[in-house]
């Protein structure tokens, strides 16, 4: 990453996506640097899927500027899209095709040797623990197997550029961690990631660098812990309790000016540091037999902040 | 970037003919059983069964008369079957198509492909229902193995005009309509069973509209050894109906794969 000559894997700029009198990407720009693990946040119709199709060259953009490994995707969608590694939010593997021939057919749309296919599908099975089930028909994988397959199934060309669409939605605890490991592994290959998700942890683990969206807009872009930091400090604390209880527990202790707010019946503080107010805090809730929590400041923090409506599954 | 040459049309309709043919090895037993039983049963219970009471028609027994129907029906079904349920099936169901958009494959290479598979499943289903009239005897001429690479023209036609029901259909069900409004008439009125010839006036003149008309009249003449300028009018025919389909069903499926 070294030089201003290094060309961008995806630049954006004023990217915009239109159907009809629905303004999917409201002008956009972002920049995603070779070899960098990049996310896009945003609750159901943010924009995410519209954007990733434009960068998948499997939509043209109705505004802007968009360049994905240097190339535009409209007018050499074919060349980028050779290079791309797509895994799409539904599964659309083969059912008609055994495991290993889904990926063995697969590398046949992609200009290269059907010997260095074979391999390839090998090695890919074996990366992501589908070995036992490589003759095995579609319909007997569970869950977490077929979307293995279909990570797999997206590194058969050896793609620059992978495109994960929300890669763990639905998967329990262990299926979601293997692929999230895999993940991780590629990074020492070089390979560009670009996802989007619904879960924070899971941007927080994967992403060097992310945006959140909302309303086709991007409301805020950087690291994770840099933007948990800036948008909502380190630590937060919620306290369960009634207004007049509240007003009881926080008397004299200057809050006014932490940034808080109101869900329900509880009341969540966004501390920079944690200080004595937070002791204190504490130690009033338990002399009232309020509920108190204590904890550090996630993305979700940031998230609800900016969005400021819930996650929808 | 050693990968830079973009791959072409041909190359992108072939491999998405290809994933079908690979799939289609996995069903080869029942589909040849398909190809070879049902003619065989025609021709049995209508061309031996039903022909013993039938006089000959222009010098031919029953049997013989409607063997290249036989054949040629067998294309229609075939093709027709496939660019359907099957086309629909990996449109809508299970994503297929999906799935290879976001390959360098496109829109294009997919309808060539889905329709050139058609062709090559339809020619393999002719030369089978040759190879059974042939060993009833009823294939007087070696001109008769050009059904196999009619039988390829007529399924390029046949899955052409099933791909126009395709792009529209919203579920299996809309295609009872077509198999009841044109297929099974076709079967029935194309001049397999009898002579357009002899029949009332209404009956020729609808069958000459059925593209299935003129594809029998060449599979006969062909079986027969007999071709004759006029068939040059049932060829032109079955080709414009294939070019006027193919970009009919073309620009249907492009707009309904559009993202």
């Amino acid at each position: 990453m070294s030089g201003a000559a290094v060309e961008a894997a995806v630049e954006a700029t004023a990217l915009g996506k239109r159907y009809g009198e629905l303004e999917a990407v409201a002008g956009i720009d972002f920049r995603i640097e070779r070899g960098e693990y990049f996310g896009f946040l945003g609750p159901n119709g943010a924009g995410k899927t519209s954007t990733l199709r434009m960068v998948q060259a499997v939509s043209a953009p109705s505004a802007g500027r968009l360049r994905v490994l240097g190339l535009d995707p409209v007018r050499d969608g074919k060349r980028v899209r050779a290079r791309l590694g797509v895994c799409a939010q539904d599964d659309t593997l083969d059912p008609d095709l055994r495991v290993l021939d889904n990926l063995r057919v697969y590398g046949r749309y992609f200009p290269q040797d059907a010997r260095v296919t074979a391999e390839r599908a090998e090695q890919l099975i074996q990366f992501l623990a589908l070995g036992e089930k490589r003759m095995k028909k579609i319909q007997e994988l569970s869950g977490g197997m077929k979307r293995r397959l279909m990570v797999a199934r997206a590194l058969i060309n050896d793609p620059e550029l992978l495109v994960l669409d929300e890669p763990t939605t639905g998967l329990d605890p262990q299926a979601r961690h293997l692929i999230w490991q895999k993940l991780r592994e590629l990074r020492a290959r070089g390979v560009t990631l670009l996802l989007t998700t619904h879960y924070m942890d899971e941007a927080e683990r994967l992403c060097d660098r992310l945006m959140i969206m909302d309303r086709g807009k991007i409301l805020a872009e950087g690291a994770p812990r840099a933007l948990i930091e800036t948008h909502v400090g380190r630590e937060v604390v919620e306290l369960e309790s009634e207004a007049v209880v509240e007003q009881r527990i926080v008397e004299g202790l200057e809050l006014a000016r932490v940034p808080s707010e109101k869900r329900a019946d509880v009341r969540t503080w966004f501390f920079r540091e944690r200080d004595a107010r937070v002791e204190l805090l504490v130690e009033r809730a338990r002399e009232h037999g309020a509920r108190c929590l204590v904890r550090n400041a996630t993305l979700e923090d940031v998230f609800l902040k900016l969005t400021g409506r819930e996650l929808e599954e | 970037m050693t990968r830079d040459a973009p791959p072409g049309f041909v190359f992108g309709m072939y491999q998405v003919a290809a994933r079908n043919l690979i799939v289609w090895r996995s069903y080869l037993l029942p589909s040849v059983l398909g190809n070879f039983g049902e003619p065989l049963l025609y021709l049995l219970a209508l061309g031996f069964g039903l022909g013993a009471i039938v006089p000959e028609i222009g010098g031919m027994s029953y049997a013989e008369f409607i063997a290249p129907g036989l054949i040629v029906s067998t294309v229609m079904y075939t093709s027709t079957f496939e660019a359907t349920f099957g086309t629909y099936t990996r449109l809508a169901s299970q994503k297929t198509f999906e799935a290879l958009l976001a390959t360098p494959i496109t829109v294009p290479e997919i309808v060539a492909g889905e329709v050139l598979f058609c062709g090559v499943k339809s020619a393999f289903g002719a030369a089978s229902v040759l190879t059974v009239i042939t060993l009833f005897g009823l294939t007087p001429s070696w001109l008769a193995l050009g059904v196999i690479p009619l039988g390829f023209v007529a399924g390029l036609m046949f899955s052409s005009m099933a791909l126009v029901m395709t792009a529209v259909a919203k579920s299996y069900e809309f295609f009872n309509y077509y198999f009841t409004l044109l297929v099974a008439p076709m079967f029935l009125f194309s001049g397999i069973f009898f002579p357009l010839d002899r029949a009332p006036r209404w009956a020729s003149r609808f069958a000459e509209i059925l593209p299935l008309t003129h594809v029998v009249r060449l599979s006969r003449a062909l079986v027969r050894g007999s071709p004759s300028p006029a068939l040059l009018f049932d060829l032109t025919v079955m080709l414009a109906v294939l070019a006027v389909a193919y970009i009919a069903a073309f620009s249907l499926l492009r707009s309904r794969m559009k993202i």
